[in-house]
């Protein structure tokens, strides 16, 4: 017998992680650097709605995995993700992406659309790359 | 838990359910009861804002991001009065005789589903888009292919009144698209089919339909369902299954059937895709017009890949795209100026591949890239990286390569890349349509789940009509096909009527 759905999530899931999910997104989409706070927490809303219908064991996941980023670095940079320049930030997250391991691709293939998502999921960040939305079609564009 | 009682109880409203739905329809007039039960909602007409995440959100299971057991690849379904005929772009083809020819079902023949599939292509309004309508993203594709001596072809497409705002895939905002939300389940509520939405079946147990209703979340879009929330259990004579290659068998399994049963859910085949982005040295009109209007298939049998135009919206883009950071960005920032065609490969049923169910009795897919699947997705991808040079663009985005970009100057490399090319499930952005199989026609419960009319081996009141049926990959865009075999399906029960009810 099929359960009700995912149990209750918790007020936020990116708050215990939220220093090294910002600097993932920027990693992942540099603009973002460029995002005031109010953008900032709609962009972590399109996220944390997403995440809200996904099971509580790939949430845990998720976090577990950006904890292990935010750590991983100190063995070779001796700093935390959140504390690595820009090109040393990106050269972590290529190793990811290019891992041997195929559950380490996917887990940050996962977070890499979460950044997309959290980014050009909201009007502003679509409309900052000349995309219009408009129902009228050939009528507006012509 | 509440009971009801009808005499048909449909299971799902797309191209499969809302086919079935009304055909049956008829039989209302002599007092038949017939529900259909819907997991998605139904939404208002002003509700379809085209807007990215909000409409995903509202008309695709799990927002569209359902994801294989393997988390390989993503797996687009709709979940909405409609179906995924709310979220395809129309494209309408008629089964490929040489397809239906090797699935070699009794009494399935080509002149048959062809004489079914052109009834819906009247009655959906299938036509080829007018020229004036075509906008420059489809008309690249075109020229690019006739430079290259390839022979594209214009997808009939089920529209009426199409203004062009290229958001097909979110649920036409102008309702122009001629899905069964539009034609076949209004015309079945007409004649009395009573559609209940937001309606999730749980699981079937002789003759009984145990269903849990769902209330209309406080900031979500769609009419609340016609029952009231809860448990409900209602007893059928007849029960037409059409969930959908995924929840189809998933539903069957939960039920136990798959005791009896062995190949239920075996044989899940789909079009594993990616796009393949060009950028061209101005702009173009690219999300303005219909998104899908022309089609490549030449190279299906040879090399197992299909080349569609499409144009994707920009959270869709980006994660379609491979790599990330600046270089990734650039190729956004040129988003008017991006050329989109999508790579579908051909897959072929496989013993691995197939729906199967977790702890908790949800639906499981369990996909591999064949090696067959993997040369149709990198020969796809180099084709259409030559067909948009050849057609003017000043730079490629080719997924399946070290480094995506191809300068325009470097187009050789291509051959390059197609000889040693990377592809890293995981890494790569692959999602799937066209979801089809696991409950496959046949013969008997060795080979099949369903005979040749749909109906379930050793259980005569069950019946399944929708892609499932298929017993191998279909191999091009679905939706006629499966229009026509729940045509069929529906006509069986019509001339047993009297003996089933």
């Amino acid at each position: 017998m099929r359960s009700a759905p995912a149990n209750e999530p918790s007020p936020s899931e990116l708050a215990p992680v939220r220093a090294v999910f910002r600097a993932v997104v920027v990693t992942v989409v540099p603009d973002a650097k460029q995002l005031d706070e109010p953008n900032w927490l709609a962009l972590e809303q399109l996220v944390e709605d997403a995440l809200e219908i996904r099971p509580p064991a790939l949430r845990r996941q998720l976090r577990l995995f950006l904890r292990a980023i935010e750590w991983l670095p100190v063995v070779r940079y001796g700093r935390t993700f959140s504390g690595l320049r820009d090109e040393q930030r990106g050269r972590v997250l290529r190793y990811l992406q290019d891992h041997r391991l195929e559950r380490i691709r996917c887990g940050f293939w996962g977070l890499r659309t979460l950044a997309f998502l959290g980014y050009y999921g909201r009007p502003e960040g679509a409309h900052a790359i000349g995309y219009v939305l408009d129902a009228r079609g050939w009528e507006a564009e012509r | 838990m509440k009971r009801r009682s009808y005499d048909i109880v449909i299971i799902g409203s797309g191209a499969g359910g809302g086919t079935v739905a009304q055909e049956l329809s008829s039989l209302c007039r002599d007092g038949v009861r017939i529900a259909v039960l819907e997991k998605g909602p139904k939404l208002r007409d002003d509700e379809f804002t085209g807007r990215e995440v909000e409409m995903a959100k509202a008309l695709y299971e799990d927002g569209g991001g359902v994801l294989t057991a393997e988390q390989t690849m993503t797996l687009a379904f709709g979940s909405a009065y409609g179906g995924s005929t709310v979220v395809y772009t129309g494209t309408s083809l008629l089964p490929p005789e040489r397809v239906l020819q090797r699935w070699n079902v009794p009494g399935l023949t080509f002149a048959d589903v062809e004489q079914r599939a052109r009834k819906y292509m009247a009655e959906n309004n299938v036509h080829l888009l007018d020229e004036s309508l075509l906008n420059e993203n489809n008309r690249l594709f075109v020229e690019g292919c006739r430079r290259l001596h390839y022979r594209v072809q214009q997808f009939p497409v089920n529209l009426k009144g199409c203004r062009g705002s290229s958001l097909c895939n979110l649920g036409c905002p102008n309702q122009a698209k001629q899905g069964t939300n539009r034609v076949q389940l209004p015309r079945a509520e007409r004649n009395g089919v009573e559609v209940v939405t937001r309606c999730d079946v749980l699981r079937i147990e002789d003759k009984k339909v145990f269903a849990r209703v769902s209330e209309r979340p406080k900031d979500g879009k769609g009419e609340p369902s016609a029952w009231e929330p809860g448990e409900h259990q209602i007893d059928a004579k007849l029960v037409v299954v059409c969930a959908g290659a995924v929840n189809s068998p998933a539903l069957l399994l939960r039920s136990g059937f798959g005791r009896s049963l062995p190949r239920l859910g075996h044989g899940f085949t789909c079009h594993p895709a990616f796009i393949m982005v060009a950028e061209h040295d101005r702009p173009i009109t690219n999300f303005v017009g219909h998104p899908k209007s022309f089609y490549l298939d030449q190279f299906a049998e040879s090399d197992h890949f299909l080349l569609e135009t499409c144009m994707y919206f920009p959270f869709i883009t980006a994660k379609a795209m491979a790599g990330f950071g600046a270089e990734h960005s650039r190729m956004m920032h040129a988003f008017p100026r991006l050329q989109m065609i999508l790579v579908l490969a051909c897959d072929e049923v496989d013993d691995h591949n197939r729906v199967a169910l977790d702890g908790d009795g949800r639906p499981v897919v369990h996909y591999r890239f064949t090696p067959e699947v993997i040369h149709g997705l990198v020969r796809g991808a180099i084709t259409a990286a030559k067909i948009s040079f050849a057609a003017g663009a000043v730079r490629a985005h080719v997924p399946v390569s070290h480094s995506p970009t191809v300068e325009r100057a470097d187009a050789v490399r291509l051959d390059r890349i197609a000889e040693n090319p990377e592809f890293k499930p995981g890494k790569l952005s692959i999602s799937a349509a066209h979801l089809q199989g696991g409950c496959a026609m046949g013969t008997g419960p060795q080979n099949s789940v369903t005979g040749p009319y749909g109906r379930v081996h050793g259980v005569p009141w069950l019946y399944v009509a929708d892609s499932s049926l298929f017993p191998n990959s279909l191999e091009i865009n679905p939706y006629l096909a499966i229009m026509a075999l729940a045509d069929r399906v529906a006509e069986t029960i019509r001339k047993d009527i009297g003996a089933l009810l």
